[in-house]
């Protein structure tokens, strides 16, 4: 088992940069997960790890030593496929038995292994059928298997879970998540959906355009923030965009909203502040109340989706749409076009430093995301 | 391919009859019919031509038997079919790998223009164009002589060799064709994960690529071999004297003797060992496939 460590990696396909000086070290043993829209390297990341491609520049370190000149089969990886790229002219059991017979090891060694394997992803009966007969869980099962009966350094997952329905895809998510702490191993997993990354995952890195907007603990990402993509991609954000003064910012209607946390930003620049929508408290109102604390507004709801245990509210405010989720506790609820008071704490307001070339317009955060979203799939 | 076929039966052959139809009766006016017609003249001891005495017979079955110099050279043939599927294979599969796998695009295009050229010229001009470069003072002599210092003697024309390389230069493209089908077929994952269980590229090919296109490699042997074994007209024109074999005996009797009914008789027997033959390696090829 070893750590995996990419130093200012870049990779261009003719005038496109596919991965531009992104650095990332996956520790030892860690379950990280890479994030990001369709396009935005991760596919290219992995195949620089795994060997089937080469950098342009930067170095790939696994276990401490430089893999620049070991080819793919010396690098000591298991890679999950998308696809899951079972060869179909085997059986199921001879799929999983290839990493080890082609180093040659005795056969028997090898049934036990493999029965092993098998038994460890469940699948300790279906040996001998052919990957054409098994469903697309099991599939993914076997392309596991497959992967970690070699005893790999490092596992690499290419979005394995992409082709699943939900309710399987959650039993993965368990088993996989099961199986990687059984072995220890440490796990590269590419991810288009956020919610996989945020529940299984010790660290995320999210990739836009190449680049690596940022890298973390799911916590750290989801409650700071660095960027209003990061924001809104892993979660949904209400963003607000004006001048920073210091403590917060001022929109260009004159409201201030405070922040304390997030980036510094030196008073007079460009910055905007992130809120979740379950940070948000709603109540029934007109007018803002007297003493009114800091980061108030008012708005209308202008739609509201029941989930059973929650609801959405859509707030419109000066052209801008906030959405605001409230657990289903019984309390009374709001009807569409209802005026409603919103307020939240300092505490829950993250604020960013604007970022070159972002576009300036009145997005509200959920729009941005739908539209990576859209690109995503 | 199998549980294919079981859906296919599944539904029935009913609605299928319409699309089968044109090429049923085509194939009966065009093949059954002349060929009852050669099944019925293997049997008669002279043509009934010009008002001439014939009768049924099993004589020209027997001279099969009878003259050792039929099976002989049926065993040349079988020999030469071997022969020239196997440079086929050597030469046809690894063009169609690197069509598949290596080349993307215009350069592909180009490439496979160049394999399915000898599809499109005459069969005669080919053969007559290997004869230009073969022999003694032809294109390969003169282009050696002019390039190696010292002097040296290419009459490849009326030999074996020559025979070999033109059949090879007229089936090759058909090994290419089904090999490349078969291999673009494979996912490149497949190979990328091969390599990534540790497998070398030259494991990943004999493990995976190869008994995954299987089916091509087969295809493009049955489609080689079987005419090659009958074949004519390169064994007459490159081989010369040494072209004597099983098909151009068969041609023989159709041309210059006018046996007819011999030369029906040694076309079936070459069809029944035909398919004596590929019925016995179906077991085995369909293993390997
Ligand atoms: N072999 C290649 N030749 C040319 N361009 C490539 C190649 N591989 C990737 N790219 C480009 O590099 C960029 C990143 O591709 P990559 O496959 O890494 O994206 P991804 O993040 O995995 O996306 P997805 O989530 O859709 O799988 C894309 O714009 C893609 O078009
Ligand atoms: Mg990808």
């Amino acid at each position: 088992m070893a750590g995996v460590q990419v130093a200012n990696v870049s990779r261009s396909f003719g005038a496109h940069r596919a991965l531009d000086d992104v650095s990332i070290d996956f520790a030892d043993g860690g379950f990280y997960a890479l994030l990001g829209p369709s396009g935005s390297g991760k596919t290219t990341l992995l195949r620089q790890i795994a060997g089937f491609d080469f950098p342009d520049a930067g170095s790939i370190a696994i276990g401490g030593e430089s893999v620049e000149r070991v080819p793919v089969e010396k690098r000591r990886i298991g890679m999950v496929f998308q696809n899951y790229a079972l060869f179909p002219n085997m059986s199921v059991a001879d799929n999983v038995a290839f990493g080890l017979s082609v180093r040659g090891e005795p056969k028997a060694t090898i049934a036990m292994e493999v029965q092993r394997a098998l038994d460890l992803v469940q699948l300790g009966k279906l040996g001998g059928r052919r990957p054409h007969q098994l469903s697309g869980g099991q599939r993914q099962r076997v392309a596991l298997a497959r992967a970690i009966v070699t005893k790999p350094r490092v596992l690499l997952l290419d979005e394995p879970l992409g082709a699943l329905d939900k309710a399987l895809r959650v039993d993965m998510q368990i088993e996989l998540k099961r199986i990687q702490r059984e072995i220890g191993i440490t796990t590269i997993f590419v991810t288009h959906d956020q919610e996989e990354a945020l529940t299984m995952s010790d660290r995320i890195g999210i990739l836009r355009d190449g680049r690596l907007v940022q890298e973390g603990s799911p916590e750290e990402i989801y409650d700071r923030p660095q960027s209003e993509f990061a924001a809104t991609f892993l979660g949904d954000a209400n963003i607000f965009r004006g001048d920073a003064t210091g403590s917060g910012i001022k929109l260009p209607d004159g409201t201030t909203i405070a922040a304390s946390t997030g980036a510094s930003v030196p008073a007079g620049a460009k910055a905007s502040c992130a809120v979740r929508p379950e940070r948000i408290r709603i109540s029934p109102g007109a007018a803002k109340p007297d003493q009114a604390t800091a980061n108030t507004l008012t708005g209308q709801i202008s739609k509201r989706i029941f989930a059973g245990n929650n609801s959405t509210y859509f707030v419109d405010r000066d052209g801008q749409t906030l959405k605001v989720i409230v657990q289903n506790t019984g309390a009374e609820r709001l009807a569409e076009g209802q005026p409603v008071v919103l307020n939240w704490s300092p505490d829950s307001t993250v604020l960013i430093a604007a970022e070159l070339g972002e576009p300036r317009g009145q997005i509200s955060g959920m729009l941005s995301r739908k539209i990576t979203c859209s690109r995503g799939w | 391919m199998a549980d294919q076929l079981a859906i296919g039966s599944r539904r029935g052959l009913k609605p299928a009859l319409p699309l089968l139809l044109p090429a049923y009766l085509w194939l009966t006016v065009a093949i059954f019919l002349p060929l009852s017609a050669m099944v019925f003249f293997s049997f008669m001891t002279d043509l009934p031509l010009a008002g001439k005495e014939w009768s049924f017979t099993l004589g020209n079955y027997a001279a099969f038997f009878s003259q050792s110099l039929y099976s002989t050279l049926l065993l040349s043939s079988l020999r030469l079919g071997l022969e020239v599927t196997l440079w086929c294979v050597v030469i046809g599969y690894p063009a169609a790998y690197v069509l598949a796998k290596v080349l993307k695009g215009r350069s592909r295009e180009a490439i496979f223009l160049l394999v399915i050229l000898p599809f499109w010229s005459n069969g005669l001009v080919r053969i007559f164009s290997w004869a230009m470069v073969l022999r003694e003072g032809g294109i390969l002599d003169t282009a050696l002589n002019a390039v190696l210092p010292f002097k040296i003697n290419i009459d490849l024309m009326y030999s074996y060799p020559a025979v070999i390389i033109g059949l090879v230069h007229s089936y090759v493209p058909y090994m290419v064709l089904t090999c490349y089908l078969t291999l673009q077929a494979i996912d490149d994952s497949l190979i990328e994960a091969g390599r990534s269980l540790g497998a070398s590229r030259r494991q990943v090919l004999w493990r995976v690529i190869i008994p995954l296109s299987m089916p091509g490699l087969i295809a493009g042997a049955a489609l080689i071999f079987v005419p090659v074994v009958g074949s004519f007209m390169e064994p007459r024109i490159l081989g010369g004297r040494t072209g004597t074999f099983y098909g151009t005996v068969i041609e023989d009797q159709f041309v210059a003797v006018f046996n007819w009914p011999l030369g029906a008789a040694l076309s079936f027997i070459l069809l029944a060992v035909v398919l004596i033959i590929l019925a016995l390696a179906a077991p085995v090829l369909r293993r390997a496939a």
